[in-house]
């Protein structure tokens, strides 16, 4: 055995692949992002943006997605509500539920996580932030729930019942945004108050530069991936919900309750996507206002996707997605290339990975005749 | 007594249950809808330039909704006692119908409504959710999910007002069939030749047609605004039949989108209920396997079905430039293919189902609007919510389980 198949073995190792996935894990992701830039390069081109720009928007891309501080910083504050709820989806893809229902829990988390933090602003700011998540937390979980008790008790399809809850949160944040003990005083558009200064996430790199908006929910999120890592790998309730996701007969027989499976795994999902609400909120948004959830719920399931649903997959696919969508605000500001290019490559990423042998048929030099896992 | 019992109890039959909520629809209307006596709900049901006016009508509220609350008790009671597995479906939908009558009474008391405008709305909204769920059904029957619909109907609508824009009305539309069904063809592709996993090929082509139709509208179409500048289709009235009062300007005055529609409804159900390919497809979809055993070529089913899905959707996404505002704005098909898909699976994906459940979606989509107008004091945001809650409602106390075609996500590898 040499060095380099050694070196490989260990790195599988330390990801939790399959044997014989390193590539899959490694390769696959490198030529899938570089196929997907040259695509982008050449709807540019298509639409009429000379090859100077282009060169200066991928410098731009790359430049504010991992270049400076303050693009890093950037990445990982993006990074981090799309990982938490990632998080959640990728559990109920274990689980064999689709939980289109992020944006909603969002939603319903941030929003309950904004009027907690104003009503009691003069808690300590430990007390007040931890709190805030909770109950942001909670109220995502209590969401989730009713999607996951109905799946449960009555079979009604999870993917119709998430789609009426995202939209029936919509209408409620409408409506809350209207009540005057919501409403920020004075305001006649719909915003709510805002978060108070002891209620924010601590920042952590204002002693660099008070712009700097990285927070410490980065932490939480990386305790969020352990934790799940633990959950689905090691822990009881991972092995019911995997077996449930696999085949829901097996794990009936085999004794585990494929209701509290379901029930559970919705409104642990829910409390991740709430927590991620109630994260932005206090950490970078300090108020809610109509689409304050701006997509994260949609593009936490491609996040999920991408990341094949293995906690540290997602971990890895939501600094992408951080890092595109860090990057593609920069490439607006220095290319004038509009930032929709990047769900564009995003797209095209969650296709290339998803589908690997499509990067097969178009680059067989780079796998290896033998052995394929996916 | 253990966690797992509460979710055992006695199982109450869905006809018991179905008459609970029209027991709680009687209660609603007979405690939150009452009308003080002497006032009275107008509602118009002629523009005044028809060909056979009709008289407005007026409802003394107080009673209509007494009798409306007794009715409902009556069958609620009969339901809860010893309705058929027939009835439920009757018994509630005619249940709810009494129940938005009282409603729209309870509404404009005092005021008066255009009921004809209303449900003539209801009917154009409806269209694109129509569509999307037809385009959902036409590639689920082949057990192929449809999570795209969303990204083909933007797809269409975007195409509608290019195409348009450079060669008409017609041009527009054609070419939203195409790049529809070539979306279709995509996803196709991805799921059955290279056997993507079914929902990330859906929500990755959504991601993609979001992408794509953004970037060109903020990088082309804000410089090029004549690009983006469609002729609307107008409404056609059908000779004699768009005379007969109320259904003449709901059906038979409207434009070519909900003709459309309506037809491809009607098609598509004999289609795959009535004819030969219309088994065999649905045989691919129940189950692959024994279907190529007797001959039928499964991967070209598929392919053929979900191209023509999205041609479908194509068509359906052209209304919402083409059939309304001609002009494309960014995301504007604004979730309508996921109601579309909720359509779908409250419908049971057959094409009437589909039909009648758009229509509830459209019809509460206007009455939104209308009611915005006549000034209730139910805040406007908890009636745009009810059409979604009702879905909730009805499709876990009464659908149940709804069964979707058996091999449903599932690629297909021959032997």
């Amino acid at each position: 055995m040499n060095t380099k198949s050694n070196f490989r073995k260990t790195t599988a190792d330390l990801l939790m692949l399959r044997q014989g996935a390193y590539r899959d894990a490694i390769v696959l992701p490198i030529i899938a992002i570089a196929t997907a830039l040259l695509i982008g390069a050449l709807i540019m081109t298509a639409t009429g943006v000379d090859i100077y720009t282009i060169g200066r928007s991928f410098a731009a891309l790359g430049h504010g997605a991992f270049g400076s501080i303050n693009a890093i910083s950037e990445t990982f504050t993006a990074a981090i509500p799309l990982i938490l709820a990632g998080l959640g989806i990728g559990l109920g893809f274990r689980a064999g539920l689709f939980n289109i229902g992020a944006e909603g829990q969002i939603i319903i988390g941030g929003l309950l996580a904004v009027i907690f933090s104003f009503t009691f602003s003069d808690l300590p700011t430990i007390v007040l932030v931890t709190f805030t998540l909770i109950v942001g937390s909670l109220a995502g979980a209590a969401y989730a729930g009713i999607a996951g008790v109905l799946r449960a008790v009555t079979g009604a399809h999870e993917v119709i019942l998430t789609i009426m809850l995202n939209l029936i949160s919509y209408r409620i944040l409408d409506y809350a945004l209207r009540q005057p003990f919501i409403q920020k005083d004075g305001r006649s558009d719909p915003i709510s108050k805002s978060v108070p200064g002891n209620g924010q996430l601590p920042k952590l790199l204002d002693w660099i530069d008070p712009n700097l908006r990285l927070h410490v929910g980065i932490f939480i999120m990386v305790g969020a991936v352990i934790l799940l890592w633990w959950l689905i790998k090691k822990s009881k309730m991972g092995f019911a919900i995997r077996t449930n996701g696999e085949n829901s007969h097996a794990a009936l027989y085999a004794g585990m309750n494929p209701k509290m499976v379901i029930i559970g795994s919705m409104a642990l999902a829910g409390g991740l996507a709430g927590l991620a609400g109630a994260v932005q909120i206090s950490g970078v948004l300090e108020r809610a206002s109509p689409g304050f959830s701006a997509g994260i719920g949609f593009d936490a399931i491609a996040v999920a996707l991408l990341g094949r649903s293995h906690p540290i997959g997602i971990l890895f696919a939501g600094i992408l997605f951080g890092g595109l969508e860090a990057g593609g605000r920069q490439m607006q500001i220095d290319a004038g290339v509009s930032i929709d290019l990047i769900s564009i490559i995003q797209a095209l990423v969650v296709v290339f990975i998803a589908a690997p042998l499509i990067i097969r048929t178009i680059t067989p030099w780079a796998f290896s005749k033998n052995k394929r896992t996916s | 007594m253990r966690i797992s019992d509460i979710f055992n109890l006695k199982k109450i039959n869905r006809s018991q249950t179905s008459g609970i909520i029209l027991l709680i629809l009687s209660a609603l209307v007979l405690f939150f809808l009452n009308v003080p006596d002497g006032s009275y709900a107008t509602f118009k049901l002629s523009r005044p330039n028809d060909a056979l006016p009709l008289k407005d009508l007026v409802l003394s509220g107080g009673p209509f909704n007494t009798v409306a609350s007794m009715i409902l008790a009556f069958i609620g009671v009969r339901q809860f006692l010893k309705g058929g597995g027939r009835w439920i479906a009757l018994s509630l939908g005619f249940g709810f119908l009494i129940t938005i009558a009282a409603f729209l009474v309870w509404a404009t008391a005092d005021k008066s409504l255009n009921l004809t405008g209303m449900l003539q709305a209801t009917v154009v909204r409806a269209v694109p959710i129509a569509l999307g769920a037809l385009a959902g059904l036409l590639s689920e029957r082949v057990a192929v999910i449809n999570i795209a619909i969303e990204g083909m109907l933007l797809a269409g609508a975007f195409t509608g007002a290019l195409a348009g824009s450079l060669f008409g009305g017609w041009g527009g539309m054609i070419s939203a069939i195409i790049i529809g069904g070539s979306f279709g063809f995509i996803l196709a592709t991805l799921v059955i030749t290279f056997r993507m996993d079914q929902i990330i090929a859906g929500v990755v082509i959504n991601l993609l047609v979001l992408g794509l139709t953004s970037y060109v509208s903020s990088q082309v179409f804000s410089e090029y605004r004549n690009l983006n500048n469609a002729p609307v289709f107008r409404a056609i009235k059908i000779p004699v039949l768009s005379d007969i009062p109320i259904i003449g300007p709901v059906i038979f005055s409207q434009n070519i989108f909900v003709y459309g529609a309506l037809i491809l409804v009607a098609i598509t159900t004999y289609y795959l209920f009535y004819t030969r390919n219309g088994l065999r497809a649905r045989a691919v979809g129940e189950h692959p396997k024994a279907a190529d055993t007797l001959g039928i070529n499964v991967i070209r089913t598929r392919y053929f079905h979900v191209v023509l899905a999205g041609a479908v959707a194509g068509f359906g996404g052209a209304w919402f430039t083409l059939g309304s505002v001609g002009r494309f704005d960014e995301g504007m098909t604004g979730g309508r293919g996921f109601i579309g898909l909720a359509a779908m699976i409250f419908g049971r994906w057959h094409p009437v189902g589909a039909l009648s459940a758009a229509l509830v979606f459209g019809f509460a989509d206007s009455l939104q609007q209308k009611l915005a107008l006549l000034n209730t004091p139910i805040p406007s945001e908890f009636l745009a919510m009810a059409p979604y809650l009702a879905t909730i409602v009805v499709v876990a106390g009464i659908i149940g389980h709804a069964r979707p075609p058996g091999a449903i996500g599932k690629p297909y590898q021959k032997e």
